[in-house]
């Protein structure tokens, strides 16, 4: 019988340090991991025989923007048997944002890195094929960046049509 | 990749790694399927790499209906984001809906009163018949029966005409809400229920010896797109495509929600894995829901009259008589559809069992009325990822089988 304490515990005692805090919020807990560790910390909870943590479901990040490091990435894992819920949390810096792919101890997390890839920017090394997913493969910017405009077509009005369009994004002289 | 100049130029560079070597002598031919293609329940673009007739490789390319959903959520309050769940995956309406109000639920701290949990239930079911009717319709429309479709879309047609009942709208419902439902269901919605509940099975019966009578039918699904259990637990398979596999392993069982957990109901699982018994798993599932619907019905009638909205007033807004009368029920309508509420900070991950498997909503709270961040783990995007592995060696005509066999929507692929 596993238990989110136990295995927090074991997580503490395995990887000391890089386990920076344990956050429960709405019966929900988190591990915030060192952005290093993070998959060493995956692969344990997935093959040690009494966590057993062997379903990934999700990946996803969300932007901080403009907190540093301002990316914080979620593995959602489930221990099938139990059942219990785990998110494991890394935070990256927004300057050149990398992380290590979870792929060769999820293989789910395929394009669900590629999403992240493309919607946030975050490159994860050690991915057998990172491109742009959802996207167009030549599309600039990354979209789900809080730093990113949500749309809309400003007015222009002749007393600001040159500084308006100089902020349009499409390709000038 | 000679053979096709466009092509070439197009994906070459980037696509590269992903085929063999052989196609770049050409003795492999790499073909372009979609994403205008009738087979492929959508927009959904295959690159294909074939010798002869046999499948080397399948790269599924996505995004054609790419629409920032997760990007126009973070724009709106709680409440108004709501419906943009709907345009999600766009056969399961109520179930994406209720995914999303469960997850504000979890991160507001808000109650459901039973009788808006039963219907839910109830809607949720329905929703999933309506979805496996249409998965039905076109599965065999692909391989084998041309006249199905129609059939499907006729029953489909009984479920939707109750959703238009309570709701206004077929399909894009937006009928739950945070804290329960957007309004009480019409007096002749029992009614309507049970005598759906009456008339499907007998159809039911029918569709079933026009499949599995049917020798074309047997032909081309059994022993096609075959998938372990293990690889289907590695690729992060959920809902009739992974329990086609063998695994039993159903959220509603799992990790009950909604009130699952008080239903008696049977999760059916195949045997091989293969597109026949993921279709036989579906099938299945049918009657399953019909039997929790009927169990779901008992229990609603005898809540008669009981609230189906929560009465915190601090998400859910006061019911419109009560404006006229109270000072604060007008404050507190003022305030949430101007405003909205405010959520915590803190993140939620909250997930269902759809017709397609584990839906997914992970909520971000930042101490604002608008979300910080909602991602959706929909299940058709994780699926089609395990298509290359289901599809190789096997011939290009059976890609559109293993399609159909995972049940996907492109709205729910590319959001």
């Amino acid at each position: 019988m596993t238990t989110l304490e136990q295995t927090t515990q074991a997580l503490k005692a395995k990887f000391g340090d890089a386990i920076e805090a344990i956050e429960t919020f709405r019966g929900e807990t988190t591990v915030v991991v060192t952005a290093d560790k993070v998959v060493e910390v995956l692969k344990h909870l997935r093959e040690t025989p009494a966590l057993n943590f062997r379903w990934l479901a999700d990946v996803t990040a969300y932007d901080d923007y403009p907190e540093e490091p301002r990316f914080k990435v979620c593995y959602q894992i489930r221990n099938l048997m139990e059942p219990l819920n785990l998110r494991v949390k890394a935070a990256v810096g927004g300057e050149t944002p990398t992380l290590a792919s979870c792929t060769s101890v999820y293989p789910a997390a395929g394009w669900q890195e590629r999403e992240l890839f493309d919607m946030f920017g975050i490159t994860f090394t050690g991915h057998p094929d990172l491109r742009r997913i959802l996207m167009p493969s030549d599309w600039e910017g990354h979209p789900l960046r809080k730093d990113y405009p949500l749309g809309y077509e400003e007015v222009q009005f002749t007393f600001n049509y040159d500084a308006i369009d100089k902020k349009k994004p499409y390709a000038k002289e | 990749m000679t053979n096709n100049p466009q092509l070439l130029e197009a994906t070459l560079d980037e696509l590269k790694h992903l085929f063999s070597q052989r196609a770049q002598t050409g003795e492999t031919m790499v073909l372009n399927m979609g994403p205008q293609h009738p087979s492929t329940h959508g927009v959904l673009r295959l690159i294909v790499e074939l010798d002869g007739e046999i499948l080397v490789n399948t790269v599924p390319d996505v995004g054609f209906l790419h629409t920032g959903i997760e990007k126009n959520m973070e724009a709106k309050t709680y409440t108004k984001a709501l419906v943009m769940t709907d345009r999600l995956d766009y056969l399961n309406n109520m179930g994406n809906n209720l995914t999303y109000v469960l997850a504000v639920e979890k991160l507001m701290d808000v109650s459901v009163p039973e009788r808006a949990q039963v219907i839910r239930v109830i809607l949720a079911e329905l929703q999933r018949i309506a979805s496996h009717l249409i998965w039905l319709g076109t599965h065999t429309l692909d391989l084998a029966i041309q006249s199905m479709l129609f059939w499907c879309v006729r029953e489909r047609e009984h479920i939707l005409e109750i959703f238009e009942d309570i709701s206004g709208q077929r399909m894009m419902t937006s009928f739950m809400r945070p804290g329960g439902l957007w309004r009480d269901v019409t007096p002749n919605f029992i009614e309507k229920v049970e005598a759906f509940l009456e008339y499907l099975p007998a159809r039911l019966d029918d569709y079933e010896t026009m499949t599995r009578n049917n020798p074309i039918w047997i032909d081309r699904t059994q022993g096609i797109g075959v998938i372990s259990g293990e690889q289907a637990l590695d690729w992060g398979l959920t809902g009739a495509s992974l329990r086609g596999s063998g695994v039993r392993l159903d959220l509603r069982k799992l990790l009950p929600y909604s009130g699952y957990e008080t239903y008696a109901f049977d999760v059916p699982v195949g045997q091989h894995g293969d597109v026949y018994d993921r279709y036989w798993v579906r099938v299945l599932e049918m009657r399953e829901s019909l039997k929790i619907v009927r169990q779901a019905v008992d229990r609603l009638k005898k809540l008669a009259g009981a609230p189906v909205i929560s009465d915190d007033r601090k998400v859910v807004p006061p019911p419109r008589a009560e404006l006229g009368r109270s000072m604060e029920a007008l404050i507190h309508h003022f305030k949430l559809w101007t405003e909205g509420y405010s959520a915590p900070v803190g993140q939620v991950y909250v997930s269902t069992e759809s017709p397609r498997g584990e839906l997914g909503v992970f909520l971000a709270g930042n101490g604002g009325p608008k979300p910080h961040r909602v991602h959706f783990r929909t299940p058709s995007f994780v699926n089609l990822q395990a298509l290359p592995l289901m599809t190789k060696g096997h011939f290009i005509a059976d890609v559109v089988a293993v399609v159909g066999s995972i049940d996907i929507v492109l709205g729910d692929v590319d959001r």
